[in-house]
């Protein structure tokens, strides 16, 4: 099987799915003509041209809403954010419009749109360009949020959230574009709400989504090499819709839990995970779930400290340990 | 700004010209309908039957019927949340209408929506929209996805004169002219951002409209209280989108008879109780079409009075529907959240869509 980067995995998943359908277009800045500021959509604009791959102006509640009503006309854009940082200029757009108009609508409307971009801190780019909303996305009930750690699961899920009816907040990883993952070269899909098991244990389970997830594996290598703890990695990969049993099931088999996220902890992806878990596998658990998440202050520039600020496999180790 | 018409010439526009009677007197019942709706639902809001805000569009309705009017199969329109008229002149129903008011199930939205967010998109009608400003870049939207699928159509999109000032608008201007969209911006300037006068609200050299001038958009002044003129200078605007693929923006001056909202304490304070008498006596644009229609021969007083009467039993009848309609069951609260899950495919099947505790 092919190893190919996770950029490469977006790209070749954006290809398939323009040459597939007519109606899917790729809007954004510096997409086209520059091939993309970090190079996920290079050499798109010179394949499929200016109607397929467009570049707007840095104007993104201008062109971010421009998507949504095409949207409702049954064009199917996939809107890039250089970050996702950006989205807070196109906040009413993303969740009054493309959030909220079926619902307002009685059902009438629907919003087959992705918006797309990188999600992360670790880049020494300060506090503006760090942030990663997908908790507060996720808080809005007519849109989904997913956020991909592997090549492969980058792929599979962008070309389900470009076939999804429903808006669909892709969130990507800048630290991850240039990891190589294997990647089948034949067609496949990953549905959005189902989690993966990404190495198996029996004595802990880490659940974790985007960039985590590669931190929780090189946890869990550590914990079995040093301590003989053999942790299972469960990676979300679609925050909402939610994988509800394979988390449960996880948890009912190591009867216990750490959540981790590059996320902030206050009103995080992984409290909410938390209340799920004490709600329906409380009798299964034997420690209180703990978390292991951004340290809980803006993005600190120094790379040095900024290193620390995300969970390492170092802090979720000795999380582990305080509970194992 | 205002202004009293002062001469026929736009009732020779080829528009204009080649209207029938009986469309001209359709007209007039589409805004008697508009303003008997209206207070029917004042009237009912008042009564406490229906939540929220009500923003009622008394005195601009020759905007919305003159303007809507015009519009063909592949032609859309989106407003913001005075959008009651709008509604009416796409052809929605009172009953649907009121009932949404009302909150019932059998409302336009299904009583999910409610006063600012009428939709109809099966009738080019995309809402009745909240956030002031936020439909701008929508109606981009709609303008963008008629050009990508290589349709001769365009997207009427309505905005206040309070919402002249928001950088969606300005963005989406931007966008309109650089990427040719066919999107006509129509800034219905009734001179009151809810409290705020348009001299206290916004700077400007001419007007509202002339500061597309700065993104290279033709634009246009118009008189809201003669339909002709309205139609007249739209049409100039739709055969600019339809032909050359170019966005407009149209001012169109009209008055608010109410105050923002019915909820705006201050409705009399922010401008005299003569200012609105006058603009009810001397500018009112159903008193002023009637008299057209009088002046042409083509309408009786008698007749005149039977559209009212038509028009008031016909919101008698779609109060009467939406009082006697179910409100939604507990239900249907998850229904119409998502598609996927609507529709019970094998995405909306998978994986947890709702969080209740």
């Amino acid at each position: 099987m092919p190893l190919i980067t996770y950029r490469k995995a977006l790209n070749d998943a954006l290809a398939e799915e323009i040459i597939r359908d007519e109606n899917v277009v790729i809007i954004g800045e510096e997409v086209a003509e520059y091939n993309g500021a970090y190079k996920v959509t290079e050499g798109l604009w010179q394949r499929f041209g200016s109607k397929r791959i467009v570049d707007t102006p840095i104007s993104e509640a201008g062109f971010i809403g421009m998507g949504v009503g095409a949207s409702m006309l049954g064009v199917r854009p996939v809107m890039e954010l250089m970050f996702w940082s950006f989205a807070y200029v196109a906040f009413d757009q993303i969740v009054n419009n493309a959030g909220c108009i079926r619902y307002m609508s009685g059902g009438a409307i629907n919003c087959p749109i992705v918006i797309r971009g990188p999600a992360n801190g670790g880049t020494n780019v300060g506090a503006t360009h760090s942030h990663t909303p997908e908790n507060f996305l996720a808080n809005v009930p007519g849109l989904k949020v997913v956020c991909p750690a592997t090549a492969y699961d980058a792929k599979g899920l962008m070309k389900s959230a470009i076939r999804d009816n429903d808006p669909v907040m892709f969130m990507e990883n800048t630290l991850l574009y240039g990891e190589k993952w294997e990647v089948p070269e034949e067609e496949y899909l990953i549905p959005l709400g189902s989690a993966d098991v990404k190495r198996p244990g029996s004595d802990i389970s880490l659940i974790a989504h985007g960039r985590a997830v590669i931190t929780c594996l090189k946890a869990a290598e550590l914990l079995e090499a040093e301590h003989n703890i053999k942790a299972e990695v469960v990676d979300l990969r679609s925050i909402r819709p939610l994988d509800e049993e394979t988390i449960l099931k996880s948890v009912r088999k190591t009867h216990r839990a750490v959540l981790v996220e590059e996320n902030k902890p206050f009103c995080g992806v992984a409290a909410e995970i938390a209340a799920l878990i004490q709600e329906k596998a409380f009798d299964d658990l034997d420690a209180p779930v703990a978390r292991v998440s951004s340290l809980d202050a803006p993005a600190i520039y120094s790379p040095e400290l900024e290193k620390i600020q995300l969970p390492t496999p170092h802090r979720v180790m000795q999380k582990v340990l305080s509970i194992c | 700004m205002e202004t009293a018409i002062q001469t026929p010439s736009y009732a020779e526009a080829e528009v204009n010209k080649e209207l029938t009677p009986e469309q001209k007197i359709e007209f007039l019942r589409q805004m008697t309908r508009i303003r008997r709706f209206e207070l029917a639902a004042l009237k009912f809001y008042n009564l406490g039957k229906m939540g929220g805000f009500l923003h009622l569009y008394n005195g601009q309705e020759a905007v919305a019927v003159g303007t809507i009017s015009l519009l063909g199969t592949n032609d859309h329109v989106i407003t913001a949340y005075r959008n009651h008229g709008h509604a009416l002149a796409v052809g929605m129903t009172p009953e649907e209408c009121m009932a949404e008011l009302f909150g019932k199930a059998t409302g336009c939205s299904k009583g999910k929506g409610g006063s600012m967010h009428f939709f109809a998109p099966d009738k080019n009608y995309w809402g009745g929209h909240g956030i002031v400003a936020g439909q701008t870049p929508l109606g981009l939207g709609l303008a963008y996805g008629l050009k990508y699928k290589g349709i001769e159509g365009c997207c009427l999109c309505y905005l206040g004169d309070g919402a002249v000032n928001q950088g969606s608008y300005h963005e989406s201007l931007n966008l309109a002219a650089l990427q040719k969209l066919p999107v006509i911006y129509i800034i219905e300037n009734n001179g009151y951002s809810m409290g705020t006068s348009l001299s206290r609200s916004s700077a400007f050299k001419e007007s509202l409209a002339s500061r597309a001038e700065g993104y290279n958009i033709a634009w246009d002044m118009v008189n809201g209280e003669d339909l002709y003129e309205v139609r007249a200078k739209t049409q100039v605007a739709i055969d600019r989108a339809h032909k050359e693929s170019l966005p407009t923006v149209l001012e169109i001056a009209t008055y608010r008879y109410y105050g923002h909202s019915v909820a705006d304490a201050n409705a009399k304070k922010y401008r005299t109780a003569e200012e609105i008498e006058r603009y009810k006596h001397e500018h009112d644009p159903i008193q002023l079409w009637q008299k057209r229609l009088l002046e042409e021969g083509i309408i009786t007083e008698e007749e005149i009075e039977a559209i009212d009467k038509a028009a008031r039993e016909e919101v008698n009848q779609a109060v009467r529907f939406a009082e006697e309609s179910p409100f939604p069951s507990e239900s249907e609260i998850f229904d119409d959240v998502y598609y996927e899950v609507d529709h019970q495919t094998e995405s909306g099947r998978r994986g947890k869509h709702f969080f209740n505790n």
